[in-house]
This record gives C-alpha cells, structure tokens and sequence, in this order.
C-alpha cells in the first residue's frame, strides 16, 4: 500500500503537469493547431516526428501526450487500487478516476473538432479539475497517516464547524475556478483591462457579458479569500497542534495570496502566457489543498480503515509528523 | 429490396456528405432570379481612387519566429506584420467595395479559383476578396506544417491542416461576410482577411493604396473601405453612364 501511495502522488504531479500543460494551450491560443484528433495531422499520435511540434503543435500535440500518458497511469492507478486496497469505495474511485480521464479526453478531442465551442471547453477545464481531485484523494486515501487514524482511534477532530467551512471553501474555488474557466474561454480576461479598479471604478461603470463574468471572477476571488481566513481561522484557534490540520492551512492561505498576485500579473501583463498558465496552475493547487483538509477534517465520518492497518494512538501522532502539507498527506 | 434500400441510403448519405462539404471544385452559374437585372457593359461607369495614409505611419512589430526554424530560415531578414502597408503616402491591403446601392443586378459566379498561399510563414496575399460560391484555394509553399482556420461570423467557421509542402485545399464560402479573418494557430503571427461578396466590385488596394472598381452600372452606392487596424470609412458615389468617379479615402491614427 506504501508504493501505491506513492504511484498516486506520482499521478498527482502529473496532474498538475497535465493542467499547467492545457492552461499552456489556451493561454498561447493554440487549441486548434492541430486540427484532427484523435490523429495529428494525419498522423497516428505516437508517431508524430518530433522537429514537427513547432509553434502552437508544440502546446497542443504536447498536451495531447501528457494526457495520454496521465490517461496510462491512471489505468495503473485503478487496476493497482482494485488489487491491493480492500475498502470497495476506494476500488470505485480508483475507476472513477479512470472514467473521469477517459471522458476527459473524449472531451478534448470533441472541442478541437468543433472549433473550441466554449460549452465543451468549459466542460473540458471543469472536468480536468475533478479528475485532479480524485487522484489527491486516492493520493491521501492511501496514505499511511489517513489510514492509521481509524474512526475509533483517530487524532482528527469532529469539528463540525471546520467541517462546514472546509467544504464551504472547498466549494467556492471550485465555483471560482469555473468562473475563470469560463471567462477565459469566453475571451474575457481583459475585459477589465485595469486592477484593481474596474475602468478606474470599484464597480464597472458598464456592463457587458464579458465584463460581467470577469467582475464575477474578481469578486469571487474576495469570497475565496474570506472563506480560506475563516477556515483556517477556526484551524488556528480550535486545532493549534493538529499538524495534519494546520499545514495545509497555512498552505493554502499562501497559495490564495500567490494566486491573487498572478491574478493581478496576468491583467497588468496583457495575458502572458506563462503568468496566465501559473495561474491556471496554482489555481488546482489551492483546490487540490482546500479539498485535503475538507477530507482530513472530516475523517471521522469515513468508514473504518481495514483490519491490517495499524490502528493504535502512536499510528496517530505518526500521522501528525508525516502529514505535511495539502498534496503530500 | 435490402440493396436497393441500401442503395439509396447510401445516395442519400453521399449527398449530404456533398452538401456538406465546402470543397466544391466547380460554382456553375445559377439561374438569375426572376426580374433580376444584368450588367450593359457598354454603359458601365468605374470608380478609380486612391486610400491615403495622413501623417507618419506606424513602424509594423517584429514577429517573433523563434518559435519554427523554418520560419526562421525562409525569413533570414525578419519579418514583421503587414498591418501598416504605407507606399508613397498610400495605404496599401485596404478592402474597397461597394456595400450597398446594387439593387437587384445579378452576376455569375466566376468558377476560377482565388489563390491564397502560405509562403515563408506568412499568407500571401495578405487581404483578399472573393466572391460567394467561388473556390478559394489554399496552398502550403512551406516546408513546415500549417493549419487554416477561418473564424467566420456568419459563414461556417472552418480548420484544416496542409502539413506537406505543395497541399492544396479548396473552401467556399457560401454567404456575402466583410471580413472573414484567416489564422494559423500554429504560428500566431500568421493572419489573413477575405471580404465575400455577392458582387464583382471590389478591390484590395495596391500600389501606394490604388484601387479600381469597374463595369458599374450607373448608380449611387455607398463605397467602403476596410482596413483591418483603422475604423472603416464609407462614402456615397453616384457614378453615371461611362462615367468615372475619383474617389479617395484618408485614414489616419486614431
């Protein structure tokens, strides 16, 4: 189970990888320089040369291969988990994940065939996000500090109010990220084409969708900031010594702040590509952190870990030492 | 029965797949509808004229060909944007034609096909007019590959690849659209206009900014002239029987 471990946070990063990758693609506008699929050019994927990717094939044919290879290890990931983990909701999401790339992919293909229609490729950036969840939580399933901690024996808290703001924020920056996803598929990034102010104003002096839908990204920025604060608020004030609480709170309080920064480069620099890609990519950063301690807050309410894990009290403070951080439980 | 059945399901799927299809090879002339009126060439007039560039023209931004050797290579020199084509105080890849004033003249379509090829990473032409229902073909003069992306409004937005070098796609577009903006979304750099018209009066200006619109008949239109950075400006010409008109334009930073 430790390798499987291991395998997962291996699959995580190429996650993150495969995201930064697609946030590459649109940020450089290179979505339909490829425009077959699943072929490239004609050509079966695999054997596309090389001195071929050039310009925009480099981002888009170069996602296309992360992906395919995210799609390989998660087949791994799903055959491993079914074989070795005896819990029947883990060797679900172990094909839940598996379902989610595949579908994942379909989705890519079907938004290069028809011109980048923003329905699908919104659906494509939403989707992405799911499945880079699904592969933290198998990541943090099957960690040993998650499972030592049994129900019966667990150092984690049932704090039914961190529990409400965990998923609270958990929520808000997956809605966020849709705005973004959306706005960003909408050709709305400078719609608003200052920061702070809106045209010099706190609020548009006028409206259009575009405008609209970035203002809503901006406020929801603020909403994610409040709802990350009262989090890790009640973190800090309730659970001061639970490691496996406070790190990935302070985590994901500094990805939000470095998440605001990019958020303010991205429009100061006309849309640079690397800038709006980090900003893609910090963005399922600070969702995949928030989502680790919703899942940690609310590991009393999991069902009993299986009889070969070691369920004892120093399992527990075991679990308090290796836990480090919201991608890394 | 089942082949038959099959037969004709086949013809019916072919057809639609014909339909379909924008690589027509040939646009016959269709039949003009009733009361339309035809051109008398012996009494056409023209409109002769010139778009004009006030003041300093604006220096066209280097592109950045790093991102393919062989732009690299077939642009030793640089290359830069053709956005600003200033020659002798005229401005040059500007689209003249007549928008409105027609009437209900009629005319062929022409079956000849109107030549867009991708050269040295850059389309040649740069602005080009073509006529509803007539070929536009495509080629690659490149050794690298290209894709061809027309982000049509109100025509059907298309995108292909030509990764040979040599590859020749035809495309029609099947209803009038000022302007239809042609990219490669491989070298981002790489942007074209087609203005589709329902007509023959059209001109992409050359030459230090000249232009010719021939064989109208007498009338008063309403004269455009696009260009892809600058607002478009209009003008209202009557021109008569074997008439001339001088018409100019004058377009100027904003």
């Amino acid at each position: 189970m430790t390798w499987l471990h291991r395998y997962a946070k291996l699959v995580v990063a190429s996650t993150v990888l495969l995201i930064a990758a697609g946030g590459m693609v649109t940020s450089t506008g290179s979505g339909l320089s490829v425009p077959d699929w699943p072929n490239t050019y004609g050509q079966f994927m695999f054997s596309f040369p090389l001195d071929k990717m050039v310009g925009g094939i480099l981002y888009e044919h170069g996602h296309r291969m992360i992906a395919s290879t995210v799609g390989f290890l998660t087949i791994i990931l799903a055959v491993w988990t079914w074989r070795v983990d005896p819990r029947p909701w883990m060797r679900k999401l172990g094909f839940a994940a598996l379902a989610a790339v595949i579908l994942q992919g379909l989705l890519g293909g079907l938004t290069v065939l028809f011109l980048l229609p923003p329905a699908i490729s919104i659906g494509h950036a939403a989707l992405a996000q799911l499945f880079f969840c699904s592969t933290i939580a198998i990541a943090l399933f099957t960690s040993p500090g998650w499972r030592a901690a049994s129900s019966a024996t667990t150092s984690m808290p049932d704090d039914r109010r961190l529990r409400i703001r965990a998923l609270t924020t958990t929520c808000l920056v997956y809605l966020q990220i849709l705005i973004g996803a959306t706005m960003r598929h909408n050709q709305a990034g400078l719609a608003i084409p200052d920061f702070p102010l809106a045209f010099g104003s706190i609020v548009p002096p006028l409206w259009n969708p575009g405008i609209a839908i970035h203002f809503a990204h901006r406020l929801g920025a603020v909403a994610v900031l409040i709802a990350v604060s009262l989090t890790l608020a009640r973190v800090w004030t309730a659970h001061p010594g639970m490691a496996a609480l406070r790190r990935p709170a302070l985590l994901l309080v500094s990805l939000v702040v470095v998440q605001g920064t990019l958020g303010a480069f991205v429009v100061w620099s006309g849309l640079q590509p690397v800038i709006n890609t980090a900003h893609v990519a910090n963005g399922a950063l600070v969702l995949g952190t928030s989502l680790v301690l919703t899942l940690r807050s609310r590991r009393s309410l999991f069902a009993d870990v299986p009889a070969h894990a070691t369920s004892s009290a120093s399992a527990a403070r075991s679990y308090d030492r290796t836990a480090v951080n919201g991608v890394r439980p | 029965m089942k082949s038959k059945f099959l037969g004709v399901t086949c013809g019916i799927l072919l057809a639609g797949m014909a339909a379909c299809n924008g690589d027509s090879k040939s646009a016959a002339p269709s039949t003009p509808p009733p009361g339309a009126l035809r051109v008398d060439e012996s009494k056409a007039g023209n409109i002769a004229g010139r778009v004009v560039f006030e003041g300093a023209a604006p220096a066209n931004a280097a592109v950045k060909l790093a991102a393919d050797p062989t732009c690299m290579q077939a642009n030793a020199g640089g290359l830069t944007f053709e956005t600003f084509a200033v020659k002798d105080g005229g401005l040059d890849n500007v689209f003249v034609y007549v928008k409105d004033g027609l009437g209900n003249y009629y005319f062929d379509t022409p079956t000849e096909s109107v030549k867009i090829d991708q050269q040295g990473c850059r389309y040649v032409p740069h602005v080009v007019g073509a006529r509803v229902g007539q070929p536009i073909e495509f080629s690659n003069s490149d050794e690298t590959l290209h894709n061809i992306h027309a982000l049509a409004n109100v025509n059907r937005e298309f995108n292909f690849g030509q990764s040979i070098k040599g590859q020749r796609d035809k495309k029609v577009f099947t209803a009038r659209e000022v302007m239809v903006p042609l990219k490669c979304d491989v070298h981002g750099w790489m942007q074209a206009y087609a203005g589709i018209l329902d007509h023959p009066y059209f001109a992409v200006t050359s030459d230090g900014g000249k232009f010719q619109l021939k064989n109208l008949p007498a009338g008063t239109y309403t004269v455009e002239a696009w260009h892809e950075k600058l607002p478009a400006q209009t003008q209202t010409v009557t021109v008569g029987e074997k008439d001339t008109k001088d018409v100019s334009f004058t377009f100027k930073m904003q």
